[in-house]
Formats: structure tokens, sequence, C-alpha cells
């Protein structure tokens, strides 16, 4: 298993610093050795960035793996966005000379040169590939009794081809990694669709991306779960503050909490839910923290 | 930019969008197409036939989530065809205010989402250091984002 460095992004630290928390603390318990990464910037955001200036964004991207280069790191990713941008930024410039040597010009007035030496990693793919849910399973010490409605979140498995995480309409290996802390994934209709965040939509149409989201918190509610979990900041954020959002203009209540997968697998290796950040969230659901310390505290 | 230019600009990034026969598996697919006017059947056969697709506001109202692109029977990168088109658009100066405004956190933080103070203390709370050790913590890594930046004439674009 080679060496990690742990990039952040943007909402992680700036919004839900709960999950750097969590990730870090399930990490050090699960002996994987992963150091910061200082000096890192937004990935940069694939769906706006990318699309508005492709040379820039192969900038940023270069800069943000060459930091992980130096350090002769893996990238390790905990938000689907910055996975999908990194991951797709080092596949063209490892692919394609004349991209590589156009961003190097770039990097080089800082000093940088990207190499194409590290992979990026998402925690998810990390820990099925390198652990396995059995594992997983071995090291828990509080198996949870909750029903999860697990939200994989587009850019984790999808483009496909660059992905190669297996089906993208009914894939699993999310789901086994949630069953191996004790929870139950439950099955509910859309469970693959957007949760209408992404591309730019929540930042410029934000109504429009909330029809999304509400639509999904309707299923999500009907198919009785106890929180929905996620790998990905975003999608956590549009789900989170997105049903305060929801509350506001639509008059619509759904208090379901919103957990990442580092505050899941936290829980279930002990930590309790307040050293996860999980009560930092928007919607904090009384009777969710109430089934957390009777099962358990 | 001419209509057949932009049909051109995206063959030559491999995005080959007339062998698309109109069956209608995107649109029916698309997650966004259920709430938005976004109608990804229309723009696939707007960009073939060389009608004005750069102002079609449609083409902000895709979440990327590639579900289109998946199911193509004919294997047409229609996600990223959308993404190429909005890159066309954007240098053409065509932009919403709101993606102006996050491109511009970039420019000035590093970070499309920068730090508050409320987050701050919830850092402190969670006995973290308040400030991430990204951009946020080294000025001379945020004046190296800034560098590729200009370096790029991303400044220029989004201004």
């Amino acid at each position: 298993m080679s060496k990690l460095s742990l990039f952040l992004g943007c909402i992680v630290p700036n919004r839900y610093p709960g999950i750097e928390k969590a990730t870090q603390l399930c990490l050090d318990k699960l002996d994987i050795d992963c150091s910061d990464l200082p000096g890192a910037s937004c990935c940069p955001a694939p769906g706006v960035f990318r699309s508005f200036d492709k040379p820039t964004w192969l900038a940023l991207a270069g800069r943000n793996i060459v930091l992980s280069e130096e350090l002769g790191c893996d990238v390790l990713t905990i938000c689907n966005g910055c996975y999908g941008s990194l991951t797709d930024a080092n596949h063209e410039l490892k692919e394609n000379v004349a991209l590589k040597k156009s961003t190097n010009v770039h990097l080089g007035k800082i000093g940088k040169k990207y190499e194409g030496t590290v992979d990026v990693r998402h925690i998810v793919e990390f820990l099925y590939d390198e652990f396995g849910p059995e594992k997983i399973k071995e090291m828990v010490v509080k198996p949870l009794d909750l029903k999860v409605a697990l939200h994989y979140g587009c850019h984790l498995v999808k483009p496909s081809k660059e992905r190669q995480l297996g089906s993208v309409e009914q894939p699993t290996f999310f789901d086994e990694l949630i069953e191996a802390t004790g929870a139950k994934s439950i099955d509910y209709p859309d469970k693959m669709a957007c949760c209408g965040a992404g591309g730019g939509v929540r930042s410029a149409l934000l109504e429009r991306s909330l029809e999304m989201t509400k639509h999904k918190l309707s299923r999500i509610r009907d198919a009785g779960a106890d929180c929905i979990v996620n790998a990905c900041p975003f999608c956590h954020l549009q789900f989170d503050s997105g049903q305060a959002e929801i509350r506001e203009k639509f008059a619509l209540e759904y208090n379901i909490p919103v957990l990442h997968y580092s505050q899941l697998l936290g829980l279930a290796l002990g930590f309790p839910p307040v050293e996860l950040g999980i009560d930092l969230n928007i919607i904090t659901n009384k009777e969710f923290f109430e089934k957390l310390r009777g099962r358990i505290e | 930019m001419s209509k057949s230019d932009v049909l051109n600009t995206l063959q030559n990034a491999g995005l080959d969008v007339l062998t698309c026969m109109q069956c209608g598996t995107c649109s029916s697919s698309c997650p966004s197409g259920r709430y938005t006017s976004l109608n990804t059947r229309r723009i696939v056969r707007g960009t073939c036939v060389g009608r004005d697709i750069l102002h079609d506001e449609d083409l902000w109202m895709c979440t990327t989530c590639y579900t289109c692109q998946e199911r193509c029977p004919r294997e047409i990168k229609i996600a990223d065809t959308i993404l190429a088109i909005r890159t066309i658009a954007v240098h053409e100066g065509i932009m919403l205010p709101a993606h102006r405004k996050v491109s511009q956190l970039v420019l000035k933080y590093g970070h499309a989402v920068p730090i508050n103070d409320d987050v701050k203390e919830k850092r402190e709370k969670l006995k973290m250091d308040p400030i991430p050790g990204t951009v946020h913590k080294y000025p001379e890594a945020l004046a190296d984002v800034q560098t590729l930046l200009r370096s790029c004439e991303f400044d220029k674009l989004v201004a």
C-alpha cells in the first residue's frame, strides 16, 4: 500500500470540518499512513472551472497533484468532486504529452513540474480495495443498528470509463462498506439519482437544484431511513443545508440526519458523535442522537 | 464564433454528436430535466443543426451527473459535450453572474468556498486549528495559485 496525502478541498475544511476530523480519526485507527498536504487549493471544482477554461483547470489540479508528488504520496480525496477533478486531470496529464507540456509551462512559473508519478484515490474506493468490507468489519467495535439511505453521488462512479468501479446503475461496493459497520443499507427508488448540486446548478439556480434534492429526500423519508450517508461533501451540503433551504422555500420538513462515510465509520470504530462533528450539521435530529446514545455508548 | 465553428470545435475535441438518432434516452434519464427546462436531446439536436446553442440557458442546468452519457446507445459523450459548449460560451463572454462570483472567490482565496467565522468556531469546538492547512494557512501557496490563474489569464476571462 503506497503512502497517502490527504487532500481536503474546499467544503470539508471550510463548511463541514467534522468530516475532516472524522477522516483523521478513522485513518489513525486503521493505521493508514497519510500525511497532510499543506498549501493545497480548490481542486478546482469540475462542473464549473473545468467547463470555464481547461488550461486553468489543469494548472490548478496539476499543482495540487505536484504537491503530493513532492511528498512521494498518492492523493487521498474525501469528496467525489475533488476525486473526479483530480483523477481526470491526472489521467489527461499522464496520457496527453501536449497537455502535460503546456500545463508545465504554467507550473514552471511557480517553480513546479508535473511528473505523473502518483495516483488519485477516493476514500471509499481505497477502503474497499485496500481493506475490504470483511477487514473493516473486524475493526468495528460498536456495530451500528441504523437504516442507512446511501447516496453514492455521481462522480464517484461516473464517467465509468475513467473510473472502472463496476456497474453505474446498481453498484454494490459502497453498500458493502456501509453494512460492514453493522448498519443496513436500505433500497429506495432513485437511489442513484443526482442530489442536484453539481455542475454549478446549486450556485446559480438554487431553487431548481433544491427541486431535485426534495425529490430524493421524499424517496428517502418514505423508505424509512434513519440517516443519509454520502462520500461527497458537496452532496452532504446539498442534503444538509438543503433541508433548511427547502424548509424556508417550500415549507417542507424532512429532518433527516446526513453523515459522511468517515463519520459513520467513526461511530462504528467507537468515537462519540460529538468528536466526529455530527452535531455540527444544520440538521440535528434529536431522535437520531438519542438512538446513537442508546445503542452506541 | 459562427454556428458551424461550434460543431468543428467539438469535433476537434473528439466530441462527435452527429451520430445522434434522437432516441431521447438522454433526456428521459436526466434528473435535472424533471424539474428544469433542460432537454439534453434538444441540445444535441440544436448542436447538430447549427442552432445558436451558446445562448441556450439550458446549458447551465446540467448537474453533470453523466447519466445521459452512460446510457447513450450511440456512446455520444453528451455531458462532456455540454461542458465543452459551456467553455466556448464562457470564452465568448456568456456566463451566469453567480459563476463569475464563484470564480472571483477562487482568484481571491484559492478556494471556491472560503472559510468564515462560523466555521472557524466549529473547528475550534472540534479541537482543530481554526484555519485549515490549505492555501488559507500559507500565503505563499495562495500567491502561487494566483500566479497560475494569471498565467492562464483566468482573471481576464471572468472579470
